[in-house]
């Protein structure tokens, strides 16, 4: 976006209840031209863009969606902090658009007194004034105007009705004080809360002049709905049927374009293979750059798919109604109901997980549903546990009829939840210590989502992932490459043999990688780890492959097949690369794996905290290092005790 | 418990069955949720109907001011109403 094109002087914000309509019409005043940031210091998101105010463009920024300024929650003391102009890199803004859902109009004009009392002007966008006058009420937008001292426009962001007005208003607005309607000043604040009373005691006389109700007994479709969304059964009933439909489309639906990508990806690092000359270069772009950045964009299409998911239940009403279901559950570990969508989310991939927390109000829940969310199966660990399993217990059953694969793998997912609850239910107690946080959440009634919205909404979150965890992704690849690349050696006396047949002038490397690795900087990195994880069952090969799936889990796959030299592009599903993990020997023929290893080896990869760019959300998320340091090093610790209790405990019993 | 003056039972909002109004009288406490209950529009001389309870019998959902506000019964038990 041009800056220059925006009028420096002129910034308006944009405030109003949670579901009061206030993202449709940020959307629908700014166009496609809006920018995503968090504030400085905090991991509030910040939307902002320009409003084409009198042929002049003006800065509109989008306050956090609040019911009351008195800062109790960090929305609310971002939103002061912005109307006041203490925000740090943003200026007091000249006018604030109030969004009122005129449907509810009580509540949201509370917040609006809040406004006036902040002494900035206000002109009062008032929405859902179509519902609400379908529901037989009227609504006297001129005497409300007059009451309130300040301009009432009615806006329908989807026709764009009253933008032009609004814009007029606005500008008649610019400059002038608006006056507190209500006797303020002589209310002391002794804790009997009487600014509240002061506020509500207006509002009720506001809406009396202005608004006449039909009768009440009409039920609203809302109600209705609920009876069975929210019902004692079959509320729970419908919620694990969505929650199926969803992942199923997701895991079904994505796949197609998942695959696309990764193929896509593979055929550019051919074309860069077959293009470039073969050389140092052509090795990072294809194996460091284009495989390692590919390794995330591939997740692509299923956070798509997911956010798509999300904000449609989200802006239909129904995500708080989940909340509201699970609530009970939840808060006997220590969590907030929100904490729930972020959890099952978490299972198709941990980012989204992470980034959909967001909805949770106090930080502390907040963080804590982030520091458990990655012991969720994602799936990124499916290509682990399939190989395992194929390798090591394929064909078995249990009493006779249930294969062992399924209920091994069962038994990885729930050995994730159970100790993502135990995780929780200490956190909770300790480093996130805090009493339970209130539950007062409102219902919105039922509505029809807005497409664009969900569109929008979708195709930022896209954008920030591929924008924040792909810079890291990158420079993660490259390091991880550079480490299994170097020292690239000539080809030695004792390697010569193996190396007949290959023009001169060819390294180890590429005559036999195998060997290579052994010598690379991983394969140091590997040796060096050896004597701590052979309490684990594990050889320095596979502590290559461990090293390397610290970037991403998948990667323990492919690390395998080049260690095993059965070539790079074995997916787990190869019968080689199975087949050499079950011949492999120790260098005193004994074989390197058993089933205990492998079963040892799944149980590290659910508690193992493996996945840079997890690491780098959850360090935008808190906004910290400390965080998603300390849940590496918590979760490190816990795999490798998990995999320790396992292989010593399956060798007591005699297995392996 | 609920305090109880001079023998008088007050009702709080959680004894209230579902689909049962009331007015709230006094919203006790001076802690953050009873500030931000009122701010939600809970406050005395307003009218509160029980909507519903949620599976497990928390937390309730209760229609105020027009529209629906789902708490806790901790939350709740702070809501004093009469019939």
């Amino acid at each position: 976006m041009n800056d220059s094109a925006t009028n420096p002087h002129i910034t308006i914000a944009l405030a109003g209840n949670p579901n009061a309509g206030k993202t449709t019409l940020f959307n629908s005043l700014t166009g496609l031209k809006q920018k995503v940031a968090n504030y400085p210091g905090v991991t509030v998101e910040r939307k902002e863009g320009p409003w084409k105010l009198n042929g002049v463009f003006a800065n509109l920024i989008d306050l956090p969606g609040l019911y009351s300024l008195d800062a109790t929650s960090l929305d609310e003391h971002i939103a002061r902090d912005i109307i006041t102009g203490a925000q740090a890199g943003t200026p007091k803004p000249d006018a604030i658009v109030a969004v009122v859902d005129a449907t509810n109009l009580e509540r949201n004009l509370y917040l609006v007194m809040q406004l006036f009392e902040f002494g900035v002007p206000v002109v009062i966008a008032l929405t859902m004034i179509d519902v609400f006058e379908k529901e037989k009420h009227e609504i006297d937008v001129e005497m409300l105007a007059t009451l309130l001292k300040t301009p009432v426009v009615t806006v329908n962001a989807k026709s764009g009705r009253g933008k032009t007005e609004l814009e007029a208003k606005i500008k008649e607005v610019l400059g002038t004080k608006p006056t507190v309607p209500y006797v303020l000043e002589e209310i002391e604040e002794d804790g009997s809360h009487g600014k509240i009373f002061a506020r509500y005691n207006f509002i009720s006389s506001v809406v009396q002049e202005s608004v006449w109700h039909s009768d009440h007994k009409q039920h609203r479709l809302s109600e209705k709905i609920d009876r069975i969304l929210t019902h004692k059964f079959f509320g729970l009933v419908i919620l694990v049927a969505v929650l199926l439909l969803v992942f199923q489309t997701i895991f079904s639906w994505a796949s197609v374009p998942m695959d696309l990508l990764g193929m896509g990806f593979g055929s550019l690092a051919e074309l860069v293979r077959t293009e470039m000359p073969p050389g140092i270069l052509t090795d990072l772009l294809a194996d460091g750059i284009i495989a390692g950045v590919g390794g995330v964009v591939v997740f692509l299409p299923q956070i798509l798919l997911l956010f798509f998911f999300f904000s449609l239940l989200e802006d239909s009403g129904y995500m708080s109604r989940a909340a509201f279901l699970l609530d009970k559950l939840m808060s006997r570990v220590g969590l907030h109901g929100k904490a729930f969508l972020p959890l099952i989310s978490s299972f198709a991939c941990a980012i989204p997980g992470i980034m959909a927390t967001r909805t949770i109000e106090s930080r502390r829940d907040r963080f804590a549903t982030i520091m458990i969310a990655p012991f969720m199966s994602c799936s990124a660990r499916l290509p682990v546990y399939t190989l395992m399993i194929a390798a090591f217990f394929a064909g078995q059953t249990v009493f006779g009829f249930i294969s062992l694969g399924a209920v091994l793998m069962l038994a990885m997912y729930a050995l994730g939840i159970i100790v993502a609850i135990a995780a929780a239910f200490v956190l909770k107690r300790t480093l996130l210590k805090a009493p339970p946080p209130p539950f007062l959440m409102e219902l919105p009634p039922y509505r029809l989502p807005n497409l664009r919205t969900v569109v929008q909404n979708m195709l930022t979150r896209a954008w920030l992932f591929l924008k924040r965890a792909g810079t890291v992704i990158l420079a993660i690849s490259i390091i991880l490459w550079a480490l299994m690349y170097f020292p690239d050696q000539a080809v030695g006396p004792d390697t010569a043999k193996d190396c007949r047949g290959y023009p001169t002038g060819y390294t180890l490397r590429q005559c036999m990688p195998s060997e290579h690795l052994k010598q690379s900087f991983a394969g140091q990195l590997g040796h060096a780890i050896e004597p701590v994880i052979q309490p684990l069952g594990f050889d320095w090969k596979i502590g290559v492959a461990l090293i390397a799936s610290f970037a991403a889990r998948e990667v323990l796959v492919s690390t395998l097949s080049i260690i095993y030299n059965v070539g790079k592009d074995e997916n787990e599903e190869s019968e080689t690369l199975i087949a050499a993990v079950r011949d492999a020997k120790t260098d005193d023929g004994k074989p390197v794996w058993t089933p205990l290893t492998a079963l040892t080896l799944m149980v590290f990869f659910v508690l193992a905290m493996q996945c840079m760019s997890t690491i780098a959300v959850v360090r935008r998320e808190t906004n910290s290092w400390r965080w998603p340091l300390f849940m590496t090093a918590y979760m490190t610790a816990l795999a490798y005790v998990g995999a320790f209790i396992t292989y010593q405990g399956g060798k007591l019993l005699g297995f392996g | 418990m609920k305090r109880k003056t001079e023998g008088a039972k007050k009702l709080t909002l959680t004894e209230l069955p579902v689909g049962c109004d009331a007015r709230v009288t006094n919203v006790s406490g001076t802690s953050r949720v009873s500030r931000r209950l009122m701010e939600m529009g809970v406050i005395p001389g307003v009218d509160v109907r029980v909507i519903k309870m949620a599976p497990f019998g928390d937390p309730i959902e209760v229609r105020v001011r027009g529209y629906s506000l789902a708490m806790r019964r901790s939350e709740a038990d702070g809501v004093e109403v009469s019939l």
